[in-house]
């Protein structure tokens, strides 16, 4: 927008719409356009303030529609090619509707100056005055941020700065929703910087594409910075693949590995469908873990040679033969992932654990083991033992007078394996989703597939960050049990194809349609408290210099 | 404010006028007015017609041997007397002491009231309402013409004469709302 423009809006009188002419409290209003507002200018997710009789509405435009006050214009069109005749039907018989939602009041008096907006409970009177909302009225709502606060992005075609509340935020399990390269990355790595900078949770970021801990790639394949280089002493990069860390030139703190003698039945039992498994098979692993003894199974399943000693295995178990041939087939897939040795030498869960304790983030890279199985193995084998640890730790924390560890929030990818109906009551990602923050932990689950992710899980998030999903099925899920749902679709199937996002849910006060914060410029990084290695240096000799006078 | 006539047949929704003048009846669509006391009563004009002074007889061609139009009259002097020309204006408002009021004056004009032609200034400040309007397209007859003379008329006497029709034509289409092709026809009578 063009900076002329900006300054109208930004002045006294924000410039008039139309008028209230129909509605409903569960289906928002509808308002008919003044012939001097043109359909053209208006836009869905923009906000809107409603003079009412007794008060004033902040609402969101969640539809726009031509019409006309006679269906005959239609099969008679006027000659809208002259230029009179074309500003003489515009606005009478031929005008704009726009639906709007609204979503809080903002009392003028002083009460409710004090109250802060409050939820609707009814609908503006009819022909009430519509209005563009002023940068003022949206920020009565989102609050003014401070400078030390993080902020998301900006409501669109505003320069207020939309904050999400941040200990709501980690209460509860959140989703970061949208098509592939829409901006879900660069919006969780904004997120994940929040939850940094406002210290209310450490973070456990099961990083697949290895993109937030050290450094992550624009589309235009500029590098951008990740959490690290950010925040060097606030976090950590552990890596399961090091040469690939050593690679990328990545200051890596810790390496992964994963012990054959630590993966139980449960955890192969996951994999089952990226493995490809049979109910059978996958039933199979119990015996083993009690035939072989739980650290070793997995070990000596794999050492096994020749047909002849799987089938007397088989044999031993009561299993078929096939079975137990077709599920060491399976596994043999494991021998690939080189960061799977018999015995780790270090146990990766606690120092992950002591990581989070001294309240350091911990990003995990996957290098180059990106795909699904050692993704889905390795993260529910950590977080199994992570969330086992933290709820034990809250459950003493009851019993005796000691505090409980701080929030963990946990950072998952391509969500749907984790969380998919099928599984989602086996999983530990289900079980985390589920319980809230009971044991302090929670999730931010991230995915472009949401029908894929069970209703029950969906329902429960707390915050929904959705970028452009054009799949009805994925809306229809992402949507489920929000109020005003039909209203904010159209929203959502309407947002550019990047660095846009619909935010609904409990850290923000109303759905809020975002440009999402620029991330990637060095601009960027310095509001976001980085400082230039020059700089720092800079700092250090001038305290330096204080120091001795 | 120049008198051009004087009324002959008067009802509140209508009245009749002779022209002093014969041949120069006020435009088709301007804007006059009569008196009734204290009240002012604004027409607008919306028939004209010149006959015979006897009703029933009619005039007969004599310019056979006359080179020109105006040397028929020239030779028979007596002609301009047996002819006459009438007009008709459809009432639009009236005003009583300051006030204007854009609906029928409450009696009708008196017969033998003066008829005045209004000037710029009087048409500017009568067409200030649009309510008038609706009044018009009521009309008998030509009611589409009529509308789109009287607003061709005024706006000669606005400031900004496109504005002025851009707003009366956004008027006409509320009040045509359900009939799209009389609007399509004034607003092409109209267009500027
Ligand atoms: N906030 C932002 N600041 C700057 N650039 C952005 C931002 N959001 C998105 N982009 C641009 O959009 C591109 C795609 O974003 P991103 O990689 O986050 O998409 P994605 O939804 O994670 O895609 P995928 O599903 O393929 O992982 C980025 O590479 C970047 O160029
Ligand atoms: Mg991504």
């Amino acid at each position: 927008m063009s900076e002329s423009l900006h300054n109208e809006r930004r002045g006294e009188n924000e410039k008039r719409l139309g008028l209230v002419v129909s509605g409903s409290l569960s289906r928002g209003v509808e308002v008919k356009l003044d012939s001097t507002t043109s359909v053209e200018d208006i836009a869905v997710g923009r906000y809107v303030t409603i003079e009412g009789e007794k008060g004033r509405f902040l609402g969101m435009i969640t539809d726009i529609a031509l019409d006309a006050i006679d269906s005959r214009l239609m099969t008679n069109p006027p000659e809208v090619s002259d230029p009179f005749i074309a500003e003489v039907v515009a606005g009478t018989s031929t005008f704009g509707r726009v639906h709007v939602q609204p979503q809080l009041t903002l009392g003028g008096d002083v009460s409710s100056l004090l109250e802060g907006p409050q939820s609707v409970k009814t609908v503006p009177a009819h022909f009430s005055v519509v209005k563009e909302a002023s940068e003022q009225d949206v920020e009565r709502v989102f609050g003014q941020v401070e400078e030390k606060q993080f902020w998301i992005g900006t409501p669109l075609d505003m320069e207020i700065k939309v904050r999400l509340n941040p200990t709501e935020f980690v209460k509860r399990s959140n989703g970061v929703f949208g098509k592939s390269g829409t901006g879900k990355t660069f919006l969780a790595r904004l997120l994940l910087i929040g939850i940094v900078q406002e210290n209310v949770a450490a973070n456990l970021v099961f990083d697949m594409h290895s993109e937030y801990g050290w450094e992550g790639t624009s589309e235009e394949g500029r590098k951008v910075k990740g959490l690290k280089q950010l925040f060097p002493s606030k976090v950590a990069v552990f890596a399961l693949d090091e040469e690939s860390a050593r690679r990328r030139k990545v200051s890596t703190d810790f390496v992964v590995e994963v012990g054959y003698d630590e993966i139980e039945p449960e955890d192969i039992e996951m994999l089952g469908e990226t493995l490809n498994l049979t109910e059978a098979s996958a039933q199979a692993t119990y015996r083993l873990a009690r035939h072989f003894g739980e650290r070793q199974w997995l070990e000596r399943f794999l050492a096994l040679e020749g047909r002849e000693e799987l089938n007397e295995l088989a044999k031993a178990l009561g299993e078929h033969e096939a079975t137990i041939a077709a599920l060491r087939r399976r596994l043999e897939a494991l021998r690939r992932l080189r960061f799977l040795v018999p015995h780790a030498r270090d146990n990766a869960i606690q120092r992950i654990l002591e990581y989070l304790d001294r309240g350091i983030n911990v990003v995990l890279e996957f290098g180059r083991y990106d795909d699904i199985t050692a993704y889905v193995l390795v993260a529910n084998l950590l977080t199994r033992r992570i969330h086992a640890q933290y709820r034990e730790k809250v459950e003493r924390a009851m019993g005796e007078e000691i505090a409980k560890p701080k929030p963990l929030v946990i950072t998952i990818e391509e969500a749907h394996k984790f969380l998919n109906p099928g599984i989602a009551n086996q999983t530990i990602f289900g079980t985390i989703a589920r319980e809230m923050r009971k044991y302090n932990v929670t999730l931010v689950v991230i995915d472009q597939r949401p029908s894929g992710i069970d209703e029950e899980v969906m329902s429960q998030m707390g915050t929904k960050i959705t970028c452009l999903l054009d799949n009805e099925r994925d809306i229809e899920s992402v949507l489920t049990g929000v109020s005003g749902k039909s209203e904010l679709k159209a929203v959502l199937s309407k947002l550019e194809t990047k660095q846009q996002a619909l935010i609904f849910g409990h850290a923000v006060p109303m759905p809020v349609v975002v440009r999402t914060r620029e991330y990637g410029s060095p601009q960027s990084y310095k509001e976001l408290g980085f400082r230039e290695a020059i700089e720092l240096k800079k700092e250090a000799e001038k305290e330096l210099e204080d120091l001795w006078g | 404010m120049s008198k051009i006539g004087e009324i002959i047949e008067a009802s509140t929704s209508e009245f009749m006028a002779q022209c002093y003048e014969l041949h120069q009846p006020p435009p088709f669509g301007s804007l006059v007015k009569a008196r009734e006391g204290e009240i002012e009563i604004y027409g607008v004009v919306c028939d004209a017609a010149t006959t015979s002074i006897e009703p029933g007889r009619h005039p007969i061609a004599r310019g056979r041997e006359e080179a020109e139009e105006e040397d028929v009259f020239r030779s028979s002097p007596q002609l301009a007397k047996l002819l006459r020309t009438d007009f008709s204006a459809l009432i639009v408002g009236h005003k009583e002491g300051q006030k204007l009021y854009h609906y029928l004056p409450p009696r009708p004009a008196r017969i033998h009231s003066f008829v005045y032609v209004c000037d710029a200034e009087e048409v500017e400040k009568f067409s200030q309402s649009f309510d008038f309007l609706s009044i018009l397209v009521a009309a008998k007859g030509q009611a589409d013409e009529l509308i789109a003379a009287s607003l061709r008329h005024a706006a000669q006497a606005q400031p900004d004469p496109r504005r002025f029709l851009v707003i009366a034509g956004k008027e006409l289409a509320v009040l045509l709302g359900a009939e799209p092709n009389r609007l399509n026809t004034i607003l092409r009578r109209i267009r500027r």
